[in-house]
This record gives C-alpha cells, structure tokens and sequence, in this order.
C-alpha cells in the first residue's frame, strides 16, 4: 500500500512535469500549426537562466525572471526566424527549429560549459512535508505539482476568459478577419510563441533543480514530449494533460513490475528456456522496458487511433 | 602476396632509418579521448592530468632521454569516430595511445589494434589503458599490445564485497545498475561474489535501467525502499548516479550506496549534500588517503586547474602510474620502440605512491590496492581561510571535491592481492 | 528550377555523371596523404546514405528524424552475416555483403515504414523520432544481438581473396565503396524517373489530388520508404565493413540528425544536392573538428543559416547560376560577389574570433588564459581581444548587409533581364 500510493504520488507528480513541458509545445502547435522541435531547448535555457539568476538574487526572482527572458527569446526566434521560414511551409519550419535545438545547446556548452551546473533547490522548498509511512514526501515535489495545477488554470482562464485570448482563438481560425478587425495577427503569433517558450522556461527553472542542470537535459525529454503530443491529439490541451499523466503514471509504475514474458508463459503452462528462439526479448521485464514504453504506447495509438486521446483532426 | 613493390622498399628504407633514431628527442603520445560532447568534460580533465605528468617526467627526465608530449584526438565518445582517430594517429606516426572512457571505445581500439599491428609488423602500437573496465579485454579478448592500469570492474566487486562481508548487519542487498555490458558485468559480479562470501546475504533486487534514459529515479526509490535493502551496490555513472542519490535523499532513503564513480571529476557537484555518508565510491586512491603521498602534486594540479567555473579536483592516481611506468620502461628498454617497451612493462613492479604495483604479465593488468571511501563534510578548520565554506568536524576529510564542500574519507583500504582475479587470458607474444 | 530537371540534358547529364565517377576513381590516387583514404570512404559512404534519405525528404516530402534506423540495423546484419561466413556457417562474397545490409533495411523499412507512413508531414517527423528512440533504447537492451555499448566487431578479410581483392587494405575497401556508391547513385535516379518516383514527388506536392486521381498516398509513401530504407541498408553495410565494427551509435539520434543536417545543407530538391552535402558535411566534421572543438556549433550556425537564406542548399545556389552564365549575365554579379567576400570575410572573422574567444574562456579562462588567434597572441581574460572580435563581427555585419543587398539588387535585375528574354 505504502509503495502504491507513493509511486502514485511520483507518477503524477512526474506527470504534471511533463504537462508542464508539453503545454507550450501544444499550445505553439494548436495555434501556429508549427512544431517546434527546440522546446525542450528552451526548457533547458529556462534551467540555466534560473541557476544564473539565482546565484545572483536567488530562487524566487529567479522563478519569475527566467521564462520571461525565456519568452523573450521565444518571441525574438519566432520574429527573425520563423516568420522568415513561414513561406516555405511546415518542414521548413521543423527544419528550422531542429537547427534552432542544435545551435542552443552548442551555446549552452559555449556559455555554461559541459558539466552540469551546481543548480539547488531553494533551502526554503528543502526537506520533506509528510511522512507516508515511512517514506518521506519532499516540498520541492508538491511545489512543482502546485506550480503545475496553477499553470493549467492559468492556461485556461487566458485562453477562454482573457480578451487577448480570445483574439488568439480567433486569430487561429480566421485570421483575415482578425486582421481587418484591426488587430496584429503576426503580433498575436510572436506572443503565442513566446508564451509558450515562457512556459517551457518555466517547466526548466522547477525541472532543472529537482534534476539536473546539465546540456543534455533538452534531448533526454525532447522525445518524451512529442510522444505526449501525438498520444494526446496533435494541439489538444486537454489530451497532452492526459497523456502526460498517463505517461507518468505508466513509468513509474512499469518501474516495478519484473515480470517477462516468461514468466507469463509460465502461468500459462510453456516453460520457455533460455535457447529458444528470441530468449533475450522474453527475458526482458517490464521494468527493464519502462523507458521505452511511451514509444510502444504511442506506436500503438497511431495503428488504433491515430488522432490520439483528443485530437479531432488526423495529422 | 606480398611482393617487393618500389614503395614497399622504400618503406623499409624509412622504417630502418627510423629504427636507427628510434630512441628520438620527442615521443608523442596520442591522447584518444572525448573532448567535444557530452563527455567532454572527463576527457579534457583527463588530457590535463596527462600533460601535467608528462611534464613532470620532462622536468625530472625519468626516460633518460626522450622528451614526452601528450598529442589530443578527439574520439568524440564514440567508437567510430575514435578508430576515425586512430587512423590519424597512425597517418602522423605517432606509436602509442593511451585511452580510458568507455569500454566501447576501448574494444574498439583493441580490436583495431590489433589488426593494424598484424597488418603492419613494422609499425606497430601500443595502447595504454587508464580506465576501461571491461574485464573481458584482460580475459578473454587479451592482447600483448594493451596494458589496464585501471583495477576491472570484477576486481573492484571483488574489493567491494570483501568489505561488505565483514558487515554483519548487511543482510539484503539491492543491484540497480544501467543496461549495457558494463552495468550487467557490475550485477553479474555482485551476485557471484556475495553468494561466495557471504550466501547468507539476499540479492533483495536486481535492476537493470537503460543507460541515460531515466529522468525520475523516484519510482526505483520507493522499490528499493519497499525491498528492506539494507545496502545498494551501482555501476552507474553521471546523471544516472546523481539523480538516483538525489531520488533518494528525497524519499528518505538512508542506504549507502556502493559505487564505482562517485567521485568521478563532475559527479559530485550534482549529487550535494543528498550523498553525504551515504555515497561510497570505490578507486585507487582519493584525496584524503593518509598517509597521502600524492597530496604535493595533486595540489599543485588543483592550484593549476582547480579554479571557477569546473573547480576540477585530480582524479586519475592511475594516470600518473601509467605514465611513470611508462617512462621507467623506456629508461629500461632505451628505445621508444612499442615493442621493447612492452616488452619491458609486462611483469614491471612499480613503488607507486599507495604501494607497490605490479603489472601482470599474463593478462597485462595492473595489481595495486584500492581504497573504498565515503562523501563526508570537508574538515572546517577555524585557521585555515581555504576551509571558510566547510563545515565538517572530521580532520581526516582535509579536502573537498569541485569546491562543494564535500570530501572523501577512507573506509577501508584494499590490499592489492585481495583484488587480483584468475585470468583466462591467453595471450599471443609477437 | 524544377523545369531544368525535367528537361532531357543528356548530354550534360553524361558529362556529370562521368566526371564524378572518374573524381571519385582518381581522387585517391593524386591525393595520397594516409588520411584522405579514410575521409574519402566516409564521403562515399555518406553519399549512398544521404541519398536514400533524399528520397523521403527531397522526392516524398518526408522528413524524417530516424534515418539512421535503417542503415544501423542494416550495419548490424551485416556485421552478423560477416562473422558467420568466417565461421563458415554459408558462403557469400565480401563484395556482395552489402546487399544484406540492404535486405535488412528494407525488411525494417517494411515493419516500421507501415506505421510511420500513414501520415506525412509533422505527424511523420515525431513518429519517425519516436522509431529511432526506441530502437536505439532496444538496442542498448539486447546485447545478444547489438552487442551492448560496445557493438559487434567483425573482420572483412574472409577466407581467400577473391582476384586478388583480400579487402584487408583500405585502398580496396574504398574502391568497394566507390563501385556500390555508383551503383546505388545510378539505381537511386533511375528510381527518380520511375512511375513511383514521380508519383512520390506528386503525393508530395499535393497529397489531395494524388488521392483523387487515385493513388493511394500510403502506399506510395511506404514503397518509397522501404526502398529508401534498402538503399540506407546497403550503406550501413558498406560502413561495418569499412569500421570493422557497429555499435549502438549507428542507430543513433546523433546520425539521424548527421544525415539530415547533410541532405540539407546540400540541397534537398536536387538529386546531386545530398552528395554535394556528405562531401561539406564530412569535411566540415574533419577538418574543421581537427581545428577547433567548436566544429558542431559551426555546423549548426551553418545549417540554421542554409534554412533561412538558401532553403535550396547548395545545390541550389549553384543550378540558380546555370542560366545566367547561359546568359552570359555573370559579369554583373562579379562585383557584388567580391564585396560579399570581402565583407563576408570580416563578419566570419569576427564571429569565429567570438566564438573561439568564448569557448577559450569557459573551457580554460583561469588555466592558461593566453590564447593564439588569426595569428594574434592575447590572453582572453583581456577586455581588448573581446571588444575587437565584437567590433568585427558587429561591423561585419553591418557592412555585409551593404553587399547582400547588391547582391540582391543585381539579382532583381538579372531575374528582369532573363524574363524579357523568354517572353520575348
């Protein structure tokens, strides 16, 4: 009971991170129609402008500070290159940000150097706040799925409630009239991306302290996050805070189950020794094949539902 | 098939005028390691801690003779790229390399080694080995013309689990290690060694994880937790150690953790305060041994490299016994020839500055002895200024590591005899 | 542009075709420096490699993050199948190995293709990264097979050579390379003029239309897929024979991106685009990583640059050059080329005088802070070196944009002069 409910608590927590990641991207996604490859770089510049900013005034200025530089650097890429590329389609786009993920993490070595960077966990957000049991549940953990919760909030009342929001949703779907109503549709663009850069920076100041600070900390979640997003509906808010928990979940939870394929053969009456044919793909456990599973679960939904949980449109 | 070609006896030309200055001014030595992407950073330090020996075998002329210059290749941590490497090398006649991250690598290496000695009788190289811990290439993919100076992984489990043993309250034991050859070897070693010494100790779990792919170690955590271990052995190296000591620390797991690389240059800064008494690394030397007779020089390496932003600590004693030997078996052979040189290292005894050390002769493995050390508060002494940050109370943790304040202090000192393995080598002598 | 591909230059199109085939048999011979060999069987490699990608991005339209799937797995096979025959299990000949290479590609090309080419675009790309993560995960998992971190090595000298080709020196692998590099360069535009190849270019251009006129876009995407994939099999093979041994990278995110950043660079919509692009690329990769540590920030700025401004590659920017030298337009373009150079010259000085100043610095700012540049000796703790290299780089930028837009003016011109004349 005690590892049930924990790795529960771990699985969701993890999740909500990784809600928080995808958010932006969707977002971007939904709106603009471009996948922005380097997000989870801007999750990484998030991390170091955080662990910058705060050996300087410490962690709270720095909660703040960072992804509003972070969206300023969002805004300043998508005026200077995406607009520029926006012509030649999509793949130019994607093409486009790949570059961008190269490049940002060359500079990250250039700027920060190789190692990770001594990136801490505020005193204050230090320690545990239950006990469960007797394991021990730290701050930092329900601050992050705090910070989480409030962003999705904060997502929806802009987006539904906001007048800026509502320019967006409109922009999105007609955009001709947006314009001759008088608004900036390349304008509301640039602060799209930019706030959802904001978002991922925001995402890399929590990540980067609860983990590691390190150059490659933006390819190690990059692929995770586009899985949330095909698995949830390519641009769908709700399916990628779905699909994020249900990734977290599934991880942590896969973590513990050693059992193979051999051993469900047994139940079953085959005995499967270890000369048989593919002995090591039976022999291998759940939890050997955890990180691998968001990949397998997201091959699946592209066979049975290739819109994903909540997409409504196919690709 | 081989017939007399003018080219072919120009070489001969060359390779005899070059024998008759064998025993040249210079003597390069190819260093094949990563110096760009993610490995980087242990590359470049292990380049420093090379050049800063070759040095001071220069200034002390311990060859009796030729001058030593470390020449960088970057193998860019990979395999493929490195034979690219040592290709170049071999182009720019350069006669022996020494590499040590990654066993991949070092397989590689080995094998092309080999095949361009067998191709090229007249222009052979000799490979020195200062880290990779596969035991299989002083096993069974053995060869006379690759010296480890590094105790293999089985060697350090031997040392691990012969102080383990000791440890009646040590009851259950959990493995976590990463998926590849080297984290099984680690598991595999575990196992067999404490089943021999200590059958009474349960293996309470065994996990394999993939190499760099786990970004939250929590649920591993509330497994090991829920599995009443009473120690974790790992194998496991940068993020994948950091973020599971961190894991832990934050769950309340008070378990040591018995690992390979604790201290390896870069792990400690992730790792903190959350590894303090808890992380137990096990090498051939660390900056606390007492009596420290490596103390003088690896300060004077600190005082050089030790600034912001790395703050690198010397790491490699291994590298300085490889480059010692080095030297004395040219001073013995006085020829720079690969050949003679290896000729003269198997079997070499060293008085190294841990004690004597003996590189093997059947299986070109160095035997020295091993310390097993523990993350503890570097010592705050009130009159040194250097130790302002510290805030430990225990003399013996003189120094820090990577300006955190957290230095290692000895458990247990491994006699170098405990740690020698059988071999099953069978080694080919040219 | 597509007009002039379309068009019959045979004559033309023999000339280019035999002049690289007989670049590519002489090269070695006139460049004898040991190291040259080994760049040359890299290129020849990357070239078959390249290509086979250029059929996704350049012919289908997809652009995939996961090429390297194909070639790796195709290394693996091969490597296997290299073993056995030296154990003796079958007999095969060294210099058809890479067929298996090839086969295995193109049965992985057949298992993932049909997942991943239901879609195209945007969905393809994640979808194709997904595959590559996965089977690079696997195959860290499977050592039986993959051989864990440290791969499989193989050796290509197999039993008696065979009219004296032992494979064992490099000379023989390259001129084995060369041989399956024309051929697979032939097959691969041979394909280009195939009703499936055109009807790759069709579903890429418009996906809707094709599905009217009746196609099935899938499996057009897929055929191409699979094909693709045998072609990037047979240089996977070519490689394990080359490197003599395969391991986890092969499969990697790092060579995907590798084959993409090449294809790119060179020129996607042209055929002889992706083998321009292994030729700069694998360069690039060894001779400016011999220089400096910065080669992969180089080729990154490179290839953001390349998609801003020369979407084309540069293939493009050499095609674009062929009717105005028909034209006999060159001599306006002369002068602002020379300022181009010239200023461009000042902008790249005062960038890689940035750059290097900057990884100087974090790398070893307090060890040896001296550092030697264009010939210039300064310590970068300094304030003077950092303002000049920022000085140079900011008025390198200013007066290059001066030439850009002459370039861009004699262009305007060009383009009217060539308009009139075919209107006329």
């Amino acid at each position: 009971m005690e590892f049930f409910l924990i790795s529960m608590l771990n699985g969701i927590s993890y999740g909500l991170l990784l809600f928080m990641l995808s958010a932006g991207l969707t977002i971007i996604f939904s709106m603009m129609g471009v996948l922005n490859f380097a997000h989870a770089s801007f999750y990484m510049i998030g991390a170091y402008f955080a662990y910058q900013i705060s050996t300087y005034i410490g962690f709270w200025p720095a909660l703040v500070i960072a992804p509003l530089l972070v969206g300023a650097v969002g805004m300043a890429v998508e005026r200077y290159g995406l607009r520029t590329v926006h012509k030649y389609g999509h793949v130019a786009e994607l093409l486009f940000t790949f570059g961008l993920a190269y490049l940002i993490e060359e500079t990250v070595h250039l700027v920060w150097g190789r190692s990770s960077v001594e990136y801490r966990v505020p005193p204050s957000l230090d320690g545990s706040l239950f006990t469960l049991y007797t394991t021990t549940y730290p701050i930092y953990r329900v601050f992050m799925m705090a910070v989480s919760v409030s962003m999705l909030i904060g997502i929806y009342l802009t987006l539904t409630r906001s007048r800026i929001g509502l320019v967006i949703q409109a922009a999105l779907t007609h955009p001709q009239t947006v314009e001759t109503l008088g608004h900036d549709v390349p304008r509301v663009f640039m602060l799209v991306f930019g706030g959802g850069s904001a978002l991922a920076g925001l995402a890399g100041v929590i990540g980067g302290n609860a983990f590691v600070t390190e150059p490659g900390m933006a390819a190690a979640v990059g692929p995770i996050v586009f899985v949330i997003v095909v698995v949830g509906g390519m641009g769908s808010l709700a399916g990628a805070f779905i699909a994020s928990l249900l990734i977290g979940v599934l991880q942590t939870f896969s973590v513990a189950l050693d059992y193979s394929f051999v051993d469900l053969f047994a139940r079953l009456g085959i005995a499967i020794g270890p000369d048989a044919p593919l002995a090591a793909l039976w022999d291998l456990t759940i939890s050997q094949a955890a990180p691998v599973l968001p990949y397998l679960l997201m091959v699946l939904m592209l066979i049975f539902r290739p819109k994903g949980i909540m997409g409504t449109r196919e690709g | 098939m081989f017939k007399l070609r003018p080219t072919h006896a120009a070489l001969f030309l060359v390779s005899a005028l070059f024998a008759g200055s064998a025993y040249a001014e210079t003597l390069k030595i190819a260093y094949i390691d990563p110096l760009s992407g993610f490995f980087a950073n242990v590359g470049e330090i292990g380049l420093k801690q090379f050049q800063f020996v070759a040095d001071d075998i220069n200034k002390r002329n311990l060859t009796g003779g030729p001058k030593l210059e470390m020449v960088a290749f970057d193998g860019k941590g990979s395999p493929q790229e490195s034979l690219i490497m040592l290709k170049k090398v071999i182009d720019s006649g350069i006669r022996i390399i020494t590499q040590g991250n990654s066993s991949a690598v070092a397989g590689a290496l080995i094998d092309a080694v080999n095949k361009h000695n067998e191709r090229n009788p007249d222009k052979t190289i000799l490979y020195l080995n200062y880290a990779a811990v596969d035991p299989d290439f002083t096993n069974s993919k053995c060869s006379f013309w690759h010296f480890r100076f590094d105790a293999n992984s089985d060697m350090k489990m031997e040392a691990l689990t012969t102080y383990m043993a000791k440890d009646p309250k040590i009851k259950n034991v959990y493995l976590i290690n990463q998926n590849y050859s080297f984290g099984q070897a680690v598991s595999r070693a575990a196992k067999a060694d404490l089943a021999r010494k200590r059958p009474d100790i349960k293996i309470v779990g065994d996990d394999l994880h993939p190499i760099g792919a786990v970004k939250d170690f929590a649920p591993y955590v509330a497994k090991i937790k829920a599995s009443n271990a009473d120690v974790v052995i790992t194998g496991n190296w940068g993020n994948d150690m950091s973020l599971l000591v961190k894991a832990a620390k934050d769950a309340g797991l008070n378990t040591p953790f018995y690992t390979y690389y604790g201290g390896l240059p870069g792990a400690v800064t992730p790792i903190g305060e959350a590894g303090e008494g808890k992380v137990k690394q096990i090498t051939e030397w660390h900056m606390n041994v007492t009596p420290n007779k490596t103390e003088k020089f690896a300060n004077a390496f600190n005082k050089k490299y030790g600034g912001p932003p790395a703050y690198i600590s010397f790491y490699f004693l291994r590298g300085n016994i490889e480059m010692y030997m080095l030297a004395e078996a040219i001073k013995q052979a006085k020829s720079t020839d690969p050949k003679a040189i290896a000729l003269k290292l198997e079997g070499m005894k060293y008085a190294g500055d841990e004690g004597e050390v003996e590189m093997r002769a059947s299986d070109h493995q160095l035997i020295q002895p091993l310390y097993i050390s523990t993350l503890a508060k570097a010592f705050h002494n009130p009159k040194d200024p250097t130790t302002a940050k510290f805030t430990g109370k225990d003399k013996e943790v003189k120094y820090d590591q990577e300006n955190t304040g957290l230095g290692f202090k000895t458990d247990a000192r491994i006699e170098a005899y405990v740690t020698a393995q059988p071999t099953s080598c069978q080694m080919k002598r040219p | 542009m597509r007009k002039l591909k379309c068009r019959p230059l045979n004559p033309g199109r023999w000339l280019v075709w035999g002049g690289t085939a007989l670049t590519m048999i002489v090269l070695p011979l006139i460049l004898t420096a040991g190291f040259t060999l080994t760049l040359l069987s890299q290129i020849g490699i990357g070239i078959i490699f390249a290509l086979s990608y250029n059929m996704l991005l350049g012919q289908g339209g997809m652009l995939s993050f996961g090429h390297a799937v194909y070639s790796g797995l195709g290394a693996y096979f091969t490597v296997h199948a290299l073993n056995l025959i030296s154990k003796g299990s079958f007999y095969f000949p060294v210099t058809l190995v890479p067929l298996i290479g090839g086969l295995a590609g193109m049965v992985f090309g057949v298992i993932f293709g049909y997942v991943t080419t239901k879609k195209s675009g945007t969905t393809f790309a994640m979808i194709s990264l997904g595959i590559g993560e996965m089977v690079f995960a696997c195959s860290l998992m499977f050592p039986g097979f993959f051989g864990g971190e440290g791969g499989i090595s193989t050796n290509r000298v197999v039993g008696q050579p065979v009219l004296g080709l032992s494979y064992g020196p490099g000379i023989q692998v390259y001129y084995l390379i060369v041989g399956w590099a024309l051929a697979c360069m032939a097959a691969m535009f041979a394909w280009t003029q195939t009703p499936l190849g055109r009807m790759a270019n069709a579903v890429r251009d418009n996906p809707e239309r094709a599905e009217f006129v009746g196609y099935d876009t899938h499996m057009v995407r897929f055929l191409t897929l699979v094909l693709s994939g045998f072609f990037a099999g047979i240089a996977g093979g070519l490689n394990s024979i080359n490197y003599e041994i395969v391991s986890a990278e092969n499969v990697g995110a790092l060579r995907s991106a590798g084959v993409l950043l090449a294809t790119f660079i060179g020129g996607a919509g042209f055929f002889f685009g992706p083998v321009i692009g292994s030729i700069v690329f694998f360069s690039m990769v060894t001779a400016v990583g011999a220089v400096t540590k910065a080669w992969s920030f180089y080729l990154g700025l490179l290839f953001l640059v390349m998609v801003l401004y020369a979407p084309g590659g540069f293939a493009s920017l050499i095609v674009m050059h062929v009717p105005v030298i028909k034209a006999r337009l060159m001599r306006r373009l002369w002068l602002p080329y020379a300022a181009t150079v010239v200023t461009g010259s000042v902008l790249l000085t005062g960038l890689i005088s940035v750059v290097e100043i900057t990884y100087h610095y974090s790398l070893e700012a307090d060890t040896a802070p001296a550092m030697t540049l264009f010939g210039f000796a300064f310590k970068v703790t300094d304030g003077t070196p950092w303002a000049v290299a920022t000085g140079l780089l900011v008025g390198g930028f200013i007066v290059s944009r001066f030439a850009w837009n002459a370039v861009g003016r004699a262009w305007g011109d060009i383009t009217h002069v060539l308009q009139d004349k075919a209107a006329a």
